[in-house]
């Protein structure tokens, strides 16, 4: 479906993406773990093609991703970032329905698409016609959702999709986002810092450390048999205190 | 910059006359120019009614256009065909050479460029010293030269005078004279000064209004020193082809028959008698009638309705095609930054180029009139248009970008959904801005004929008159805030609502 094949991308002197390959199955959900600059955010502006690798290769269903075969490949993505990305201007409605727009489609196709996907995300249709301004996070998330989702692709590449959001919604909305994705059968690239989002959504986790891929598998694989110190000592860092847990 | 100047000037001269030449119909006017002060005003006026009384062609009235620069440009390009002019100007300004003084002189050098000059008129304009009458009979003054006697006497010069060369510095050093003190003043100034007696010596213009209503003495210039400035007219070789009674009867009703003193009196009875320049040419003329011609004022001024209209279409047509320009030019700096740097520092050293010296670089390209004022004007809103434009455009959060092109968005639609009403306060600003300066530089557009409310100024200030200018001033600054209230209203229609009044909001 999506596949890296010993990308590297340098910002100046800077290595963002050291020799990275991975690939992403249909129906599947892969988590890119790590700190800030690790690089995972890199990767998904490369998939999407708004960066260009230095060397290696970015295939979608097996095309490399270039200036000419980008169009394509972007139809087959949905793209949800932290905070949503929303334009300022439009109200949610006008926003969640940019793709089709562009694509031409009629009013009433677009009204009732539009409608259905509110239903899935849990955004009542009356916030539909607000401003981002005036809806909250969570809500700013979910039409961002609906906006990746207008078109129906295979793939959603999320990055930090909970990241600003308050403990509450975000447990609500990662509740959502896990039915979304299987209901839909989506393939989900999804970015996160979070160890314990890591393990909610993830069936394989990529853990990534200065552009590096530092082990890859489930979480059990890394909880268990950590290639590496750094991986322990990454998930170590996010664990709760036992006596933490044992007092919830 | 001059010789360039020249060289296109007389470039379009030469294909202007060949036209003019070909398209010979009867009905082709006599268009008359005129400088923006007093005594050119009333000789161009005088012209005009000579012409209109022979009725050879209609008489077109193209009074105020400026400087020497500006009205040369016109008569050399074709826009007018004569208009009044001084020997010294000539020699100096437009052949530069001063070696050249007499008309016989003249006329040999300036035929070449199409040009004849008439006999002289009979006044010169020319700087001269003057006393008060008791003054020069206590020390027995009538010439400069008498003034190496009295070392004490004190002077009151207006401030080019004190610098030129021309003026006080070659004065004293070539009839070697000292005085006591000699202290720079503005020239309306100069006169109270002498005749309260706080000074004993100022200059003065040779035909100025205030010397033939005040008791003064004008000193002779004994060792001719001054350059001669006699008033000739300035015309097309062509006119007096086209229009041969027309030139004739010009050449014979004003040649030698203005001495100093009438145009001096002349000059006080639009200065300070506050008669109308068609006023003071019908009486010259001896026309009946000539009381009233015309209400006071309101032949030059027309009535502010027109110019309101005038100034109007000057600032709108100008600002629009700013805009039609401007925006395009803006997206591009945007999109290319080296391409855009280069547009931004053309457009800026184009902004340091003085309003007058751009309307003057206009005339050999496009003429007099409101053609080469809307240029102008267009050049001048051009850059806040250009660089608030590029400024909105290129500081767009680059996420609310890249998710454009991730959504599918062509360039067109990102453009027009994503970047242009993102940017709209910003582009809004920048138009507001070009508005209101354009109001105010349109006034400039008086000085080549365009029309407006710089009429009243330019006209204003010709006759040092100040309600007349603040007629002129006034509108302006009203249009000016009129519009800024008016494009407040515009950003609610053009500016999307939730970005209104927090241009840094976006997200």
């Amino acid at each position: 479906m999506i596949a890296l094949r010993d990308v590297t991308k340098t910002f100046g002197a800077r290595v963002a993406v050291d020799h990275v390959s991975l690939a992403l199955e249909p129906g599947t959900t892969r988590i890119l773990l790590g700190s800030s600059g690790s690089g995972k955010s890199t990767i998904l502006r490369l998939v999407l093609g708004l960066l260009a690798p230095d060397t290696g290769e970015v295939l979608v269903d097996d095309v490399v991703v270039s200036r000419g075969t980008r169009r394509d490949a972007l139809r087959r993505m949905g793209y949800v970032v932290q905070e949503g990305a929303l334009y300022p201007h439009m109200t949610a409605a006008e926003n969640a329905t940019l793709a089709a727009r562009a694509e031409g489609w009629a009013r009433a196709r677009m009204a009732a698409r539009l409608a259905g996907l509110a239903e899935l995300v849990g955004l009542e249709r009356s916030l539909l016609d607000h401003y981002p301004a005036e809806l909250s996070g969570g809500q700013r998330q979910r039409t961002g959702l609906i906006r990746a989702l207008m078109l129906d692709p295979p793939v959603l590449l999320l990055d930090e999709p909970l990241g600003a959001l308050d403990p509450i919604s975000r447990a609500e909305l990662q509740t959502e986002l896990l039915r979304v994705f299987h209901e839909l059968r989506k393939s989900v690239l999804l970015v996160t810092h979070d160890v314990r989002e890591a393990f909610v959504f993830g069936t394989t986790i990529t853990l990534l450390n200065e552009g590096r891929v530092v082990q890859e598998g489930t979480f059990a694989d890394l909880a268990r048999r950590p290639a590496d110190p750094y991986v322990a000592q990454f998930l170590r860092a996010q664990a709760p205190p036992a006596a933490m847990t044992a007092a919830l | 910059m001059a010789s360039w100047h020249h060289r296109l000037g007389a470039m379009l001269a030469v294909a202007a006359a060949t036209l003019a030449g070909t398209a010979d119909g009867g009905a082709t006017p006599v268009r008359v120019g005129s400088k923006s002060f007093t005594e050119s005003y009333l000789i161009a006026e005088i012209v005009a009614r000579i012409a209109e009384q022979v009725g050879e062609a209609p008489v077109e009235r193209r009074f105020g256009l400026g400087g020497t620069g500006m009205v040369y440009g016109a008569v050399a390009s074709g826009e007018i065909d004569l208009y009044p002019e001084y020997t010294g100007t000539i020699s100096r300004a437009i052949l530069h050479d001063s070696s050249v003084t007499t008309v016989p002189a003249l006329r040999a050098r300036i035929r070449p460029r199409g040009l004849i000059i008439s006999d002289p008129l009979g006044f010169a304009n020319t700087y001269a010293l003057a006393v008060r009458r008791d003054t020069a009979a206590r020390l027995g003054l009538r010439r400069i030269s008498d003034l190496d006697r009295h070392p004490g006497l004190t002077a009151a010069f207006d401030p080019g005078f004190v610098d030129r060369d021309d003026g006080w510095p070659g004065l004293q050093h070539h009839y070697g004279l000292r005085l006591a003190a000699v202290r720079g003043m503005e020239h309306a100034l100069t006169y109270p000064a002498l005749i309260s007696g706080r000074v004993d010596v100022i200059d003065v213009f040779s035909t100025d209004g205030q010397l033939a209503r005040t008791d003064l003495v004008v000193l002779s210039d004994d060792q001719r020193f001054f350059p001669d400035y006699a008033a000739v007219l300035l015309a097309r070789e062509s006119l007096a082809a086209r229009l041969p009674r027309t030139w004739a009867a010009l050449q014979q009703r004003l040649g030698g028959r203005i001495d100093n003193a009438t145009m001096a009196r002349l000059n006080a009875e639009v200065e300070l008698d506050r008669r109308t320049f068609a006023q003071a040419a019908a009486a010259f003329l001896g026309e009946r009638g000539a009381a009233d011609a015309g209400p006071a004022r309101r032949r030059l001024g027309r009535d502010l309705a027109t110019l309101t209209v005038e100034h109007l279409v000057l600032v709108a047509a100008s600002l629009a095609v700013a805009i039609a320009v401007g925006l395009p030019l803006g997206l591009l700096a945007a999109r290319h930054r080296f391409l855009g740097q280069l547009e931004l520092m053309g457009i800026g050293v184009l902004q340091t180029v003085p309003a007058l010296a751009l309307l003057a670089f206009m005339i050999p390209l496009f003429g007099i009139g409101r053609v080469p004022a809307l240029v102008a004007l267009c050049l001048y809103a051009l850059l806040p248009i250009v660089r608030n434009t590029y400024a909105g455009v290129s500081s767009l959060d680059r996420q609310l970008l890249d998710m454009a092109a991730v959504l599918g968005l062509n360039g067109r639609q990102r453009l027009a959904w994503i970047e242009l009403p993102l940017a709209a306060m910003t582009i809004m600003a920048g138009i507001k801005t070009a508005a209101v300066l354009t109001v105010g530089t349109a006034t400039l557009a008086a000085f080549i004929g365009g029309g407006g409310y710089g009429t009243l100024i330019v006209t204003g200030l010709a006759l040092n008159d100040v309600p007349t200018i603040l007629a002129g001033a006034i509108p302006a600054a009203l249009m000016a805030l009129a519009i800024h209230v008016a494009f407040e209203a515009l950003d609610r229609l053009v500016v999307p609502r939730p970005l209104r009044g927090s241009p840094g909001r976006a997200r």
